[in-house]
């Protein structure tokens, strides 16, 4: 559906989000995921992921406390928001769906078409 | 927005990420997101400096930076709101489209009128590409040209495309490197009976040589132009082989010619498009048909075929006419070569509408003409139908004051008023054009079988809807530009005060465009009555033989033309006719030019006198109606009657005695010379163009039959009745001969053809011009009226009468339209003049044209004003005044 649409990252910083509830912001966000899944993120690719989820509604922001790390910069602290959820949860269920739909064989027979 | 940097806030800390990447970021960063952003980066280069140390850090740090600087972050160059206008455009067009919708008869009024002009328009720019487009249906159209010659005599240079059959040969053998194909066709109209099994009909079709229709690359539906090869093969149009052959294959078929010639169908191909050379073609014959069959294609003293060619690769039409210039110096005779022809080729796209030729030089021809006359008519009236939206803008000004006032105080400029005003004129010229979409395919039908033309609607040509919508655009500009000019300049504080009045410098320019548009009106009307005036005036012309109950026949190949005496005889016996006689060439026609002629017994030259040469029968002179000034017809009485001549009155004049009857004049043919003796001279006949001066004319007596037979029907019977009769007793006479006659008349009328199309197009476009300055006036009366009900309901009460309120509404327009004609008869007189100086045959512009238009104009603009006065004039004061 065209409706909800999540990108592969995005959907992965929306579960971070909701993951670190209340206490997702840019560098909490970046560290989670790279611990989680070992992957390396830069504070561009984030920051554009966020933003552009925003502008989609699928998430909301706050500015927050800052520290003197920060240079006295506000963080900002993202919630996922009610419409967030349900894109979340739509991706979820069509993955589900086409998980459901892969016929038991096909985890246990060899390449058929290989004797072609 | 500021915010404050690592002096106000100390820190733990004291190492700084780089400063030039920091001051990068903060310069590209959009400040929405530059805060949080900033922080982030904070963050992690002090934990990485305490980590991995400042260099890697600092490294960091850049990199970060960096791959920030994308699309997203980076800040929009032009302040970071939202700026586009569509919200506003939106908000105009919602007002606009409300506006139509409230004003409903000005809506009708401004819609109805530009709808009316650019169906006009429309109309007109797709005659006008028709009219471009010539030829272009030929896929070599840019490599083909006509062979044109010039001849200079004492005082005149001669533009000539009949060329002798020896030019076309020797441009195909000596010049062959020049040319790929050369094509030489017969020059003169060439009708021939054609026949398969019992379907015998006369058509219209060319002769011509095999490279032609290769050269001309037809697109065939059957066969193919190359069987087109022999002289016994031909090439017919799909619509013959419907008509000829109803459901047979065509294809290999034997069609017989004029009874006498057998050919095999080798091709059909498709009808050609009106608008190209050749468009009437529904065959095309091998052309040494015309010499019977067999010639000598090497002759240089008899001009009657046309040389078309194509260029090979790489040569231009200047090159080659240069080269080719000379070509015939020699191989004629003498007396040719004093002439000094001079060849040049004519580009096909020149053909139609570049091909007029005066004294060698190339000039304006009527068609490029009329082009120019019909595309100068679209633009006025689309120009009226602008003025019409013009005026009632700002007639209407004073109720869309508050509104702009209003627009203007919540901080609108001006700029954005005349954005809001022009997208009004667009939407209402946008609708426009989609209703003059639909009436021009409504009109298309009735337009096409006036201007002789077959247009149809492009609806899938990119140009056709791009110049559409230029239209419409321009039309939108044109329309709105005075509305958004004057309507965006209101000062707020006045309108809004309520001490704005619509001053006079509006209706000033409002005035002038009235009298423009009237200016156009009648002009345009006087145009159309003195295209009719002139028309008439030729139709009336003398023309020296009696159009009325003559019909004539064209009686084909020589063995089929039967015996004259017998076929008189039979007819008169039927009592239907009263006589008949034969001609070479139809009296309608000016084909047959011969010079060379001297006196026997006189010493006068005549060198360089060309006449108009026919050969008759007895009998011609009566069946045609010739009227005798002096002598007499040549009569089976005398048989020295072949060695007579008859001429008409212009000859004699040319000729130049006074007594012409009885002398002779010798005519040098094939260098021998032949006496003819002067029995007769009749008043002139008019042939060629009835607008034209009348050609000298000379008529032979020949002892053979010749293609032509004129039948006079008897005066005293109806040709209705004479008709069936005549045709009866020729079926069983002629067998060969199709009854395909048509009536002199006819033929004389058809001479008017571009007149008459030229008059109902300006007389319809007249009559729209009219119309839709009227509506324009009609909305500017009831608008006033409107403006005025108080004022109207006041003076009523005050005792003044119907009859004084429409003196005082109608005064204003009568006067200025009045005004009008006082401009544009002077200008129509100076213009038609001009018109008429193209021909030599032309009426006095009669004052009554005029009278005709000034009249017209001014009794339409009363019944229009008074419509509307007198509505003002008979409602009740009580209500008008009622009303607040």
């Amino acid at each position: 559906m065209k409706k909800y649409q999540l990108g592969e990252f995005e959907e992965i910083v929306m579960l971070t989000v909701a993951v670190l509830y209340n206490q997702a912001y840019g560098v909490s966000i970046k560290k989670e995921i790279e611990a989680r899944l070992k992957r390396g993120v830069s504070v561009g690719a984030l920051q554009t992921a966020l933003k552009r989820l925003e502008d989609k509604g699928y998430l909301k922001s706050s500015e927050g406390d800052t520290s003197e790390e920060r240079a006295g910069r506000p963080k900002k602290y993202f919630l996922v928001t009610a419409l967030g959820k349900r894109a979340m949860q739509h991706t979820k269920n069509t993955r589900d769906e086409l998980w459901n739909a892969i016929p038991k064989v096909a985890w246990n027979s060899e390449m058929v078409t290989s004797t072609l | 927005m500021e915010f404050g940097n690592g002096h106000i806030h100390p820190m733990k800390n004291t190492t700084q990420p780089p400063r030039l990447a920091l001051r990068f970021f903060r310069w590209f960063c959009h400040p929405d997101l530059l805060g949080p952003i900033e922080g982030d980066l904070m963050e992690l280069y002090h934990e990485r400096v305490e980590e991995k140390g400042e260099l890697k850090a600092n490294l960091k740090f850049i990199m970060d930076v960096i791959l920030l600087f994308r699309p997203g972050i980076i800040r929009p160059s032009e302040g970071y709101q939202q700026i586009n206008q569509y919200g506003m455009f939106k908000n105009y067009l919602k007002i606009g489209w409300r506006n139509l919708l409230r004003n409903k008869g000005y809506s009708i009024i401004n819609i109805g009128g530009l709808s009316m002009g650019i169906t006009v328009a429309i109309l007109i720019g797709l005659w006008v590409k028709d009219e471009l487009n010539y030829n272009t249906n030929y896929k070599n159209y840019n490599s083909i040209a006509k062979v044109y010659r010039y001849n200079t005599f004492a005082n005149t240079v001669e533009t000539n495309l009949f060329s002798v059959t020896g030019l076309g040969t020797l441009l195909r053998s000596e010049y062959g490197d020049y040319f790929k194909y050369v094509a030489m066709v017969k020059g003169s109209d060439d009708r021939r009976v054609l026949q398969f099994g019992e379907n015998r009909f006369t058509q219209r079709g060319y002769l011509m040589q095999s490279d032609g229709p290769a050269m001309l690359e037809l697109e065939m539906v059957q066969g193919s132009w190359k069987g087109y090869t022999g002289k016994n093969t031909i090439l017919i149009s799909s619509s013959l082989a419907d008509k000829l052959f109803s459901g047979e294959d065509p294809l290999n078929q034997v069609i017989q010619m004029d009874s006498k010639y057998d050919l095999k169908v080798v091709g059909v191909y498709k009808d050609l498009p009106g608008n190209a050379e050749f468009h009437d073609a529904t065959y095309f014959a091998p052309l040494e048909l015309y010499f019977g069959g067999n010639m000598d294609m090497n002759v240089w003293n008899n001009y009657n075929v046309f040389i078309y060619a194509q260029l090979q690769p790489g040569h231009t039409f200047e090159g080659v006419s240069e080269n080719i210039r000379d070509a015939m110096l020699p191989h004629v005779d003498e007396r040719t070569a004093e002439s000094n022809p001079e060849l040049f080729l004519l580009p096909m796209s020149d053909w139609h509408l570049r091909s007029d030729f005066e004294n060698g030089v190339r000039v304006t021809s009527s068609k490029l003409q009329s082009v120019w006359i019909f595309s100068i008519i679209g633009c006025f009236v689309l120009l009226l139908a602008c003025i019409n939206f013009m005026n009632l803008s700002t007639a209407r000004s004073e109720r869309r004051a508050k509104e702009v006032g209003i627009r203007k105080s919540m901080g609108s400029v001006r700029s954005q008023l005349v954005y809001q005003f022009f997208s009004e004129s667009f939407l209402v010229a946008m609708i426009s054009f989609v209703v003059a979409i639909v009436l021009v395919q409504i009109l298309l039908p009735t337009f096409n079988s006036i201007a002789d033309k077959n247009i149809g609607l492009p609806w899938g040509s990119l140009s056709f809807w791009t110049a559409g919508l230029g239209i419409t655009f321009i039309t939108g500009i044109l329309a709105g530009s005075y509305p958004a000019v004057y309507l965006s300049s209101f000062n707020p504080v006045k309108v809004l005060k309520g001490t704005f009045k619509v001053g006079h410098y509006v209706a000033t320019p409002r005035r002038v465009l009235v009298v423009v548009q009237f200016c156009i009106s009648v002009m345009l009307v006087a145009g159309t009555g003195i295209v009719y005036q002139q028309m008439s005036y030729g139709k009336d012309r003398p023309v020296g033989y009696t159009r009325e109950g003559l019909i004539s026949l064209r009686l084909g190949a020589y063995e089929n033309r039967g015996d004259l005496k017998t076929i008189r005889n039979e007819l008169q016996a039927t009592g239907m006719v009263s006589e008949i006689g034969e001609a070479n060439y139809q009296v309608t026609s000016t084909l047959g030019w011969n010079d060379d002629f001297k006196w026997r017994d006189r010493n006068e030259d005549l060198s360089g006198l060309n006449f108009n040469t026919i050969f008759v029968s007895h009998g011609y002179a009566e069946a045609v109606g010739l009227e005798f000034v002096e002598g007499r017809d040549f009569s089976p009485e005398f048989s020295t009657d072949t060695e007579g001549v008859i001429i008409n009155e212009t000859a004699a004049k040319n000729l130049a005695v006074a007594n012409p009857v009885g002398e002779t004049i010798i005519w040098n043919r094939n260098g021998t010379g032949y006496p003819y003796t002067i029995l007769g001279v009749v008043k002139d006949m008019v042939k060629g163009s009835p607008f034209a001066d009348t050609d000298p004319s000379m008529l032979f007596l020949a002892s053979w039959s010749l293609e032509y037979l004129y039948i006079r029907i008897n005066p005293e019977v109806s040709t209705y009745d004479a008709l069936p009769v005549i045709k009866k007793s020729l079926a069983s006479l002629l067998p060969a001969v199709p009854f395909d006659y048509t009536f002199a008349d006819d033929d004389y009328n058809a001479k008017f053809k571009s007149e008459e199309r030229i008059g109902v197009l300006a007389a319809i476009f007249s009559v729209l011009a009219i119309g839709i300055s009227c509506l324009g006036l009609l909305g500017l009366v009831s608008f006033t009226a409107e403006q005025r009900t108080k004022e109207i309901g006041i003076r009523k009460v005050l005792g003044a009468s119907v009859v004084q309120i429409w003196q005082m509404l109608s005064k204003e327009f009568v006067l200025l339209v009045t005004l009008s004609c006082g401009i544009a008869l002077p200008l129509s007189y100076w213009l038609m003049n001009n018109w008429l100086e193209n021909y030599e045959y032309r009426t006095a512009i009669s004052w009554y044209v005029f009278a005709f238009s000034v009249g017209a104009a001014l009794f339409i603009t009363l019944i229009t004003v008074s419509f509307q006065a007198i509505k003002a004039g008979v409602s009740s004061p009580v209500k008008s005044l009622k009303a607040d």
